[in-house]
């Protein structure tokens, strides 16, 4: 039917639905029914999940909608939980939250659209290249083939988990999508594997050392930066820029594959990713950055309880991934909707509401799903991982709403957006104050080993500026800035070099889009030595108003006027500057 | 408005098993008992003895359906009632029959004319766009009102919601985007919903919609604020309906226009409350933002079709509460949004958009150069930028008094009262081409000192205000 779960037991395992509220069902008499199962119900044979067994009755969340089911319909055990199939042709591609490809689906999503037999995708034939013999020994998570793609990614096929020893049978050459390539001490491995959704993949251990993952957005790489395997969440009121910021770092940031989850977003918003994805070439290997990328799309007008589930699906294709050895990035749009469909299904059952209405599990749902990110020595021995950027909507841009706060505690860095910097068209909009990084000084350590010892020390200094320029503009707006003393006001204009000239990013200029690591701390040393130089000049007695009458322009525009990787323009800009304000009189 | 006691035609279905076992009798909903082989979401008749009413299955429990009555349930007598279930959703006729009509929030003619017939019946539920389909909208609508075409472009297949205050003139410029709106070249239509609207209200709404009617370019759907409340749940859903159709199997560039939002979101948590669901926020349901999304995400444009369909719902912030959950979550999927401001309308501007306070999200796919004129996003970035200068110049006059600014700070206070007076005030009836909208930007940009046009080139600068037979003189 669909690549949710394979097909049902041979033994009929049929009760019927006794109760039908949109996604909720409850059904009596499936004998042996188990938590997680997978339950066909009516003659559509929709996809229900169990969450709740008393007695004989199961009750389920359905993931499409039931309009239609009536109570006395079959409801058929699977036996199985709900299962993805894993393999290549996943890049490139859309799925909806239950894996199903969207590529090959009609315009209109009804339930009863074609399961995908008649897909596209499922029946590509691709090629198998050994990377083993017949007679080889190997261990779990050991390469047994790659398959050429279209992208830069190497797709390698793994010995599964729970399975090593003598390779029996190797296949070369063309294979279908779920044939087996090879047979390893007695178990046969085909090309796509089946992976139960929720339940996370196992890997060797964790690794603590952070290692940043390059976003390309100075704001974030220069200030709060995020580790390879780390979480991080993007929160902000509407009209903020969440998407458009989760939408640089899917185009920029150096990681091998990007799982992209619209999970109760607009239709309009997934389309505008595909397509530009499609356009754009990865810097890194030439390629096109859709080829890089899994697009899980299930927007806010699909069936709910899929939603839920998208999260899910992003993560288990992120870990997938990074089992070949990859570094992986979910990103997560949003993960405040994904508690919504808990909230909702929570509600109709009627589970008792902790804060708001949502489920007294949530903290313990979001930490489990946050977790799931982390860089690792995968089952084959290689260093990879799952970077999780998740986006958090709060209502009525209310910071203490409880998604928020839960994922404040969990995430390693935190992005917050702010409305004031958004309305002034300050992009992104990722404010200084309420922003933190948990890593900075673990990818202070890298950087310094990494050839930028003073990378820590122009991040403080910069964020010292910010923060008392924030602290000496709300008094400038009662007293007004000439009433400053100098050095007050040079910090003033500090502030707005380093808002305008560094964090403020134009992401549809190219040379400004993305940003190189030398080209953001050259940016930086540039503001921060045209700050020392105002004060040196104040020092020696020049008059504030004649420092705020220097033309600013180059610094603020410095950011555009070299490529993204381009650092010497930079340091041309600032000889020039800095020569500007010493003959200031 | 239902005031006709007609049943519109799709409505009477074959007859069915008739069920008399009314149970109980809360708010707008029914529960019926002794129920078999009924669906969830299936639509039912309720026959009174004065005329049937609609509904549709929420919940069904064993032999017991709860029924939604759309029409609400006043008058209703448990046992002089009887339900038939039609065995479908509820589904309405799709076609061009509609266009020029004047109908009830349920779809029953109120123009005097017979039912509305259409090619065939589709549910007014709708079923979700594929996303892979979707074609990203790049094509503008003008609507002829400057604030708006000039700054917050509307982008054919977007959402863009227009949020108000009771009080501001906000059903005049819906009704007036409605009157006035086009596309490039395509065939244009209209779909006007009104949702709790004062019979005042939708007097003004027919008046001034009625050449746009007549000649078959729209359709009316109204429900009045003294109509079925739960009638408000069917109203929007109607509208799109008929909109998809128009837009995807027609060819048409179809906006739609839905006011008042806030009314509908009570409607719901009328419901939800009579279903004694968990409230989330304010008493609406944790459902409200997939429930407003199932509406606003039926916008769009689909790849290689002619045809969309653009939203503008309108909506007002109870006491100008921004962070209300109907604003907001109406803004979390919306694709930006249009403020209206009660400073502003006190100032005599309309129309009363705040523009530092709206943005549309796909203007930049939907302006600029080869889709309105190449000046456009500059000049639009220009003109916001520089407005929000003056709004803190006006700040400091207030503290300092006028009379002590500086130079540049004066010259942004008459910057910002030319652009109102030049751009962003007009008639409500004044329709502007695009090229006079942008062309009164630049008036009212050139009121500035040149150096602080630093979002615009020099190029531009030299095209737009230094034409040598107008003698402009270099400021």
């Amino acid at each position: 039917m669909d690549a949710v779960s394979a097909s049902p037991t041979p033994a009929a395992r049929v009760g019927r639905a006794v109760r039908v509220t949109g996604p909720l069902i409850e059904a009596d008499g499936v004998p042996d029914v188990a938590m997680g199962e997978i339950l066909r119900m009516g003659a559509g044979g929709i996809s229900a999940e169990v969450v709740g067994v008393d007695g004989a009755r199961a009750t389920m969340q359905a993931y499409e909608y039931t309009g239609g089911l009536r109570v006395g319909d079959p409801a058929a055990g699977t036996g199985q939980p709900l299962t993805g199939l894993f393999g290549p042709g996943l890049l490139g591609h859309a799925f909806d939250g239950l894996m199903r490809p969207l590529s090959s689906a009609p315009l209109w999503l009804r339930p009863d659209r074609p399961g995908d037999d008649a897909d596209g995708i499922r029946s590509h034939r691709w090629t198998f290249v050994p990377a083993v013999a017949a007679g080889d020994t190997v261990g779990e998570g050991d390469v047994l083939g790659t398959v050429p793609t279209t992208g830069a990614v190497e797709h390698r096929v793994l010995t599964p988990a729970g399975c090593a020893g003598t390779v029996e049978r190797i296949a070369a050459g063309e294979v279908g999508e779920l044939d087996a390539v090879a047979r390893v001490s007695g178990r046969d491995v085909h090309l796509s594997e089946r992976w139960p959704i929720r339940r996370p993949r196992p890997h060797r251990e964790r690794l603590t050392d952070p290692v940043p993952l390059h976003t390309g957005q100075r704001v974030l790489d220069l200030f709060f930066p995020v580790a390879r395997g780390a979480a991080a969440a993007v929160t902000g009121g509407f009209g903020t820029g969440k998407t458009m910021l989760l939408q640089q770092v899917a185009k920029w940031c150096d990681a091998d594959v990007i799982v992209y989850v619209g999970c109760g977003e607009r239709g309009n918003e997934m389309a505008d990713v595909l397509d530009d994805l499609g356009r754009l070439v990865d810097a890194r290997t030439g390629g096109r950055l859709v080829d890089r990328t899994v697009v899980v799309a299930n927007t806010s007008n699909m069936p709910m309880m899929a939603r839920e589930l998208s999260i899910y699906t992003g993560v288990s294709i992120a870990e997938y991934f990074r089992d070949m050895g990859h570094d992986a990035v979910v990103i997560a749009d949003s993960t405040s909707r994904w508690a919504e469909a808990l909230r909702e299904f929570a509600n109709r059952r009627g589970d008792l509401p902790a804060e708001e209405g949502f489920p007294a599990d949530l903290a313990s749902e979001l930490a489990a799903f946050y977790e799931r990110a982390g860089r690792v020595t995968t089952l084959g021995g290689q260093e990879a991982s799952v970077t999780v950027i998740g986006a958090v909507s709060p209502p009525g841009g209310d910071m203490s709403e409880p998604v928020t706060t839960i994922s404040q505690r969990f995430v390693r860095a935190m992005w917050m957006l702010d409305r004031d910097l958004a309305y002034a068209r300050h992009y992104p909009a990722v404010h200084w104050s309420g922003s933190f990084a948990r890593d900075a000084a673990g990818l202070a350590r890298w950087q310094t080993v990494h050839g930028d010892p003073e990378w820590a020390q122009r991040r403080a200094r910069a964020l010292e500026v910010l923060a008392e320029a924030d602290r000496l503009e709300s008094l400038a707006e009662v007293i007004g800035v000439s009433s400053l003393p100098g050095r007050e006001r040079v910090v003033v204009l500090g502030g707005r070099l380093l808002r305008e000239g560094v964090l403020a990013q134009n992401a549809l200029h190219p040379n400004d889009a993305t940003c190189a690591d030398a080209k953001g701390a050259a940016l930086l040393d540039l503001v921060l030595d045209v700050i020392d130089a105002c004060h040196a000049a104040i020092a020696r007695g020049v008059s504030a108003t004649a420092l705020e009458r220097v033309d600013m322009g180059p610094v603020i525009r410095a950011a555009q006027d070299g490529g993204p990787e381009d650092a010497t323009a930079i340091a041309a800009t600032r000889e020039r500057m800095l020569d500007a304000i010493r003959r200031v009189s | 408005m239902s005031g006709d006691g007609r049943a519109p035609s799709w409505a009477a279905g074959e007859p069915r098993v008739a069920h008399r076992d009314v149970q109980a009798i809360r708010g707008p909903l029914l529960v019926v008992g002794g129920v078999d082989g009924v669906g969830w979401d299936e639509s039912a008749q309720v026959a009174t003895e004065e005329g049937v009413r609609h509904g549709l299955v929420l919940e069904l429990d064993g032999d017991q359906a709860t029924v939604q009555v759309f029409e609400g349930t006043d008058g209703l007598v448990p046992g002089a009632i009887e339900v038939r279930f039609a065995g479908s959703p509820l589904r309405v006729p799709v076609g061009a029959g509609w266009l020029g009509r004047v109908c009830n929030g349920r779809g029953a003619p109120l123009d005097g004319g017979p039912p509305v017939t259409g090619d065939r019946l589709e549910p007014v539920a709708g079923w979700p766009m594929n996303p892979v389909d979707r074609d990203p909208p790049h094509e503008p609508v003008l609507t002829g009102v400057s604030a708006i075409d000039a700054l917050t472009t509307l982008v054919r297949g977007q959402k863009l919601p227009i949020f108000s205050v009771a009080g501001l003139p906000h059903l005049a410029l819906a009704t007036q985007i409605a009157a006035q709106a086009t596309s490039a070249g395509t065939r244009f239509r209209v779909v006007f919903a009104a949702m709790g609207l004062t019979h005042a209200d939708i007097a003004y709404v027919r008046d001034r919609l009625e050449e746009r009617t007549s000649s078959g370019e729209l359709v009316l759907i109204l429900n009045a604020a003294d109509d079925p409340a739960i009638e408000r749940i069917l109203t929007p859903r109607l509208a799109l309906t008929v909109a998809e159709h128009l837009a995807f199997d027609d060819g048409a560039d179809v906006l739609v226009v839905l006011s008042d939002m806030t009314n509908y979101a009570e409607a719901v948590r009328e419901v939800s409350a009579a279903r004694r669901e968990i409230p989330a926020r304010r008493g609406y349901p944790g459902y409200l933002y997939s429930d407003l999304a199932s509406l606003y995400e039926r916008c769009g444009r689909v790849r290689d079709r002619d045809g969309s369909v653009t939203i503008v719902p309108v909506l007002t912030m109870p006491a100008g509460d921004i962070t209300h959950p109907v604003p907001d979550l109406t803004g979390y999927i919306t694709e930006g949004q249009i403020v209206l401001s009660p400073e502003i309308a006190a100032r005599g501007v309309y129309p009363p958009v705040d523009t530092l306070g709206s943005l549309s999200r796909l203007m930049r796919h939907g302006a600029g150069a080869r889709r309105t004129r190449d000046d456009h996003l500059d000049v639009a970035a220009q003109v916001l930028a520089a407005l929000a200068r003056a709004r803190q110049s006006a700040a400091l006059a207030e503290l300092v008094g006028a009379a002590a600014l500086g130079e540049t700070d004066r010259s942004y206070l008459a910057y910002r009262e030319e652009l109102e007076r030049e751009l962003l005030d007009q008639g409500d009836a004044e329709s502007r081409s695009l090229e006079e909208t942008l062309d009164r930007a630049w008036t009212a940009l050139a009121t500035l000192p040149r150096q602080e046009l630093t979002m615009l080139s020099p190029e531009m600068i030299r095209a737009h205000l230094e034409l040598p037979d107008e003698g402009v003189d270099d400021a």
